[in-house]
């Protein structure tokens, strides 16, 4: 009885959040997994529209459309992981080292993060304008042709090409990125002054002073947010609805397919099947990530 | 990994100076680097500002990297009258959900980081993985349930209020998450343990001693709240209409019609965006504390 | 539950004979038909689901609404507009309020196809009876009436009516190649597109997103098969992979080898844009593209000239607005006043005027409309009419999600053989 006076009313405090918790994350998944479970007719022709049970995911799996989708998602996802790193770290890198205007600069680079993706994908859908050369191009086609460097132009998401997701990651990049410098400068700024004067005391070139003294220590950053940006790539849905429209093939992905399938095609079964998918993808990489920072943090406290 | 109290008071915005300030090669090699990614960054913006300012005749996909010839602001003030409801209507949304969110955050977080029961830590990381979850999986059921309790006596969940129980809802984990990092640093537990002592209740010590010193956590968790429930567009999406939603979704009625008007768009792109950019201008020192909570996300 | 033309001929004679909706086969017995309501209206208040909220429309509406409170003083109008309307939670909450027995009195949906999840989940009535007391097949193209027509009972009452195979041409640029003012057929049009681009025009046609090209494959469509043997394609019959389907597809493809290359998520403006400013010379585009050139300040005739995509003279390629009657509604009597509006001369009027439109009654005179709605109601007296793909006239939702996934691969892959196979999986999924 002791004891349960003393956790007691902090299990009290929090069991709003609990049952909230439950019910709104994992009552809802539930619900959904039921749904995409179910076996639908069309109501006119009683022919068969979803057969049930696991069949409903083979379906979705076996189908092209589907799997053109997760391609698209696996080549948007590399390449947007890939390049917000590499800006967000190299941008770190020079901000970190002290210059002139550094908050200007940080500024400046956060500053895509402030607008959504609805806001962005607007401008982005005219910027990615896939029609070239001096007559048609617009866009960033147009800006290369007028500063005398049209090697540069591209038909970007609109290609006939398998990467074609590639350009699409290219908005996302641009709004992630400043985010990723800013985890990286807060990661590099907690690195005490005297570690790098030791390096630099025994001889150590700049190379090596990132290399074996200060990248080995904002490595957990840089886990935490290749996390953060493979679980944001995965739902992305804003970005794409206002860039391609609701219903382009050339830049499906499952979150867009998911609308097409809940709207146009009224069929909540299938979408309720493509965002378990998701949810799957998503959780394979999290959950092993979550057990990892259990670990190391109980391993850090003993 | 994880946020200290060092990481959310110190935050790193003055630049520790190590190096040398000479200006070498090097450093102008450094700056003029960081100038060019700066105008490309730039570039969107660019686009957005001059077509904000067309007149209607002057808007053309061909013409949209040249200056106005015509200096108009009727975009602009189209897009604010058209914006302006749907404005005041995130503005709600995105301070009720921040406030509301980071309340029950501190208050988990709390007990998380000093009063933990059995069970707490898997209890927690259930919490943790209910923050990554693609909100594509619950929405479905979600628009169903809500849809249900509004025909069902609740009609006035609706809207803006259906949206701030949703971003309430769901921006509990992080702000869980935060504030335990936080006060598992920042306040002492002997501090706590003193005070049960003296026989004060578990509320007692929180309004008397946590909750006082809990001020950076607050900045960070409203921060943060307050920018994604104003940016969200999926939940506006399936759960308001243009006429009760938020103003991402206003904004997308706006830029999808079927005639365009581009300099209003543009214009509505920057003044939708005005709010977060202000928060970020005005409370940026505490924002990148605010991202490296983040990063635990 | 199949909108078959050839059925619906037959039903749609039965229905004028008959005359109330007493007689239709699944007509329900409403508590008030339209000719027998009390004048000055039904009483009470009539909500109205539309997705006018914004521009022209949203000054139509209001039109009505002001109309509607002259004739039924004694009925509320509740304006229930939801901007778009393509947004989900309007369409959800639209759809739970059809299930959960709380429907609006009335709410408008494209006519045609479109409005056959409605049919087929029952949540919509007949509305015979108003369509009758309107006028019937005397004041409505008869066409038009046996393509709103699914098994025997029309659904909807037409507001206004758009045209989808327009091509909007730059009548400089024509000249200035010795192009022909308006090309007999596809073929000659190619022949004259060929002339334009030796002439210096990059690219003669210009195109927007997906749905638009969506819109130019159906009048390409309608060209090569004929109104018949394109109406046809949306029945059980239909066959996508005939040698005619095949001729239009080629057709299309060598239409594309002419067109500006688009994003699939353009707009329609851009590519009206591109013939104002000379870039293009011509566009396929639903009639509400005067509106542009309107803003533009472009003179009809001088500056734009204007003609049914070649192959399709004769032929009406219509998208329409309806508003329905819902299973369910608590003001039945309230909602046919409404539609008793929406159908009158009076309200077409005021309404299309406004929308820059035109009404679906054939009685409406056209004196006060602009030049070019009073070409496209003279032409929607006379034409055949055919439904519209990209808009719902002709196909389901789900239907026309298929098809614009299959244009939009195409746009790409310019594979003219996977078009067909994709063309022919969406109507075996699809055709009812």
């Amino acid at each position: 009885m002791r004891r349960l006076r003393t956790w007691g009313p902090g299990l009290l405090l929090v069991s709003p959040s609990i049952i909230l918790v439950g019910i709104f994350v994992y009552g809802l998944i539930g619900l959904n997994v039921q749904t995409s479970l179910a076996e639908t007719r069309d109501r006119i022709t009683n022919r068969i529209t979803n057969p049930g049970g696991v069949a409903n995911y083979l379906n979705l799996l076996g189908d092209d459309r589907y799997q053109h989708a997760l391609w698209n998602l696996l080549v948007l996802t590399v390449v947007f992981m890939v390049g917000t790193m590499l800006f967000g770290l190299l941008w770190a890198v020079l901000l970190e080292r002290g210059v002139t205007g550094e908050g200007a600069f940080r500024s400046i680079y956060l500053f895509p993060m402030a607008i959504s993706f609805v806001a962005a994908g607007v401008a982005w859908r005219w910027l990615l304008s896939p029609a070239q050369g001096p007559d048609q191009a617009i866009g960033l086609n147009q800006l290369f042709l007028k500063l005398g460097m049209p090697w540069l132009q591209s038909s970007w998401w609109s290609s006939d090409s398998s990467f074609n997701m590639a350009a699409m990651a290219i908005p996302a990049i641009w709004q992630l990125s400043g985010y990723i410098m800013a985890l990286f400068l807060a990661g590099f700024r907690g690195i005490s002054d005297d570690q790098r004067e030791a390096a630099r005391v025994d001889g150590a070139s700049e190379w090596q002073l990132y290399r074996y003294v200060l990248f080995p220590q904002v490595s957990p950053v840089a886990l935490s947010a290749l996390i953060i940006l493979g679980h944001m790539s995965m739902k992305m849905f804003d970005l794409i609805y206002s860039i391609a429209g609701a219903n382009s093939y050339t830049a499906e992905v499952p979150a867009t397919f998911m609308w097409i399938q809940l709207f146009p095609q009224s069929n909540p079964t299938g979408a309720a099947a493509n965002a378990t998918v998701i949810l799957a993808i998503v959780a394979i990489v999290v959950i092993p990530y979550l057990i990892y920072t259990n670990h190391t943090e109980k391993d850090g406290r003993a | 990994m994880t946020i200290t109290a060092d990481t959310l008071t110190a935050s790193p915005v003055s630049a520790p100076r190590h190096g040398r300030r000479r200006i070498t090669p090097m450093k102008t090699v450094q700056f003029l680097l960081l100038l060019a990614f700066a105008c490309a960054v730039l570039i969107p913006l660019y686009v957005v500002l001059v077509t904000s300012f067309k007149g209607g005749a002057d808007v053309s996909a061909a013409t949209a990297w040249d200056l106005p010839h015509i200096f108009s602001t009727e975009g602009w003030s189209s897009a604010i009258t058209r914006l302006a409801p749907a404005l005041g209507r995130s503005l709600v949304l995105a301070i009720s959900a921040a406030v509301l969110s980071s309340i029950l955050g501190s208050l988990n977080g709390y007990v998380f980081a000093k009063w933990k029961f059995p069970g707490a830590d898997i209890v927690f990381t259930a919490f943790l993985f209910g923050m990554f979850i693609p909100y594509q999986a619950v929405m479905i059921p979600l628009q169903k349930m809500l849809l249900e309790i509004q025909t069902h006596g609740f009609a006035w969940i609706d809207g803006i209020p259906k949206l701030i129980l949703v971003h309430t809802i769901y921006g509990i984990p992080i702000c869980t998450l935060i504030f335990r990092n936080y006060y598992a640093t920042a306040v002492p537990t002997e501090i706590l343990e003193a005070a049960r002592v003296d026989g004060a209740g578990m509320l007692r010590v929180y309004w008397s001693i946590v909750l006082p010193v809990s001020i950076p956590g607050f900045v960070v968790t409203l921060i943060w709240q307050f920018t994604s429930a104003w940016n969200d567009f999926l939940f506006a999406l399936f759960l308001t209409s243009p006429r009760n939603g938020p103003v991402t979704y206003a904004l997308q009625e706006l830029a999808g019609g079927q005639n365009p008007d581009y300099p209003s768009i543009m214009a509505g792109v920057l003044v939708a965006s005005l709010p977060t950019l202000l928060v970020y201008i005005a409370l940026g020192r505490y924002f990148i504390s605010g991202l490296m909570s983040g990063s635990v996300k | 539950m199949r909108a078959q033309p050839l059925v619906a001929v037959a039903f749609a004679a039965a229905l004028t004979l008959v005359g109330c909706s007493s007689g239709a086969p699944t007509a329900s017995q409403s508590p008030s038909a339209a000719t027998s309501a009390p004048a000055g209206g039904a009483g009470g208040d009539v909500g109205v689901f539309t997705w006018w909220a914004d521009g022209s429309e949203k000054v139509g509406l209001e039109a009505l609404e002001k109309l509607f409170k002259e004739k039924y003083p004694n009925d509320t109008f509740v304006n229930l507009a939801v901007a778009g309307g393509a947004g989900s939670n309007a369409k959800a909450k639209l759809a739970a309020d059809l299930q959960n027995g709380n429907p609006p009195d009335s709410f408008q949906g494209h006519a045609g196809a479109e409005l056959q999840d409605y049919i087929r989940a029952d949540q919509i009535e007949p509305v015979n009876d108003v369509i009758d007391a309107l006028g019937g097949a005397s004041v409505f193209p008869k066409n038009l009436l046996d393509l709103l027509t699914v098994q025997g009972n029309i659904y909807s009452v037409p507001s206004n009516i758009h045209r989808a195979n327009v091509v909007w041409a730059n009548p400089d640029v024509l000249k200035k190649a010795g192009a022909s003012a308006e090309p007999a057929d596809i073929d000659a049009w190619l022949a004259d597109m060929q002339k334009l681009k030796d002439a210096g025009v990059a690219t003669p046609l210009s195109v927007g997103g997906t749905w638009t090209q969506l819109q130019l494959f159906e009048t390409v469509l309608i060209a090569d098969l004929g109104v018949d043997g394109y109406t046809q394609l949306f029945t059980a019959q239909g066959d996508w992979g005939s040698g005619g389907v095949k001729k239009a597809v080629a057709h299309y493809a060598k239409l594309l080898s002419y067109a500006n290359t688009a994003s699939d998520g353009d707009d329609w403006p851009g590519a009206t844009d591109a013939v104002i400013n000379g870039k293009a010379a011509y566009n396929v585009m639903g009639d509400w593209a005067v509106a542009q050139f309107t803003l533009k300040n472009k003179k009809d005739g001088v500056d734009y000239t204007y003609f049914p995509v070649p192959g399709t003279k004769g032929v009406f390629d219509f998208l329409a607005d309806s508003f329905t009657l819902p299973k369910g509604a608590k003001n039945p009597g309230g909602a046919k006043d409404w539609l008793s509006l929406i159908g009158s001369p009076e309200g077409q009027k005021a309404f299309n005027l406004a929308k820059g439109s035109i009404p679906a009654r054939t009685d409406v005179p056209s004196d006060d409309f602009p030049a070019y709605q009073k070409t496209a109601m003279a032409s929607f007296k006379s034409d055949k009419i055919a439904p519209s793909i990209a808009h719902g006239a002709a196909v389901s939702q789900a239907w026309n999600s298929d098809m614009s996934t299959a244009i939009s691969k195409f746009y790409r892959s310019k594979d003219q053989a996977t078009l067909v196979t994709d063309l022919v999986a969406a109507a075996k999924k699809n055709a009812v």
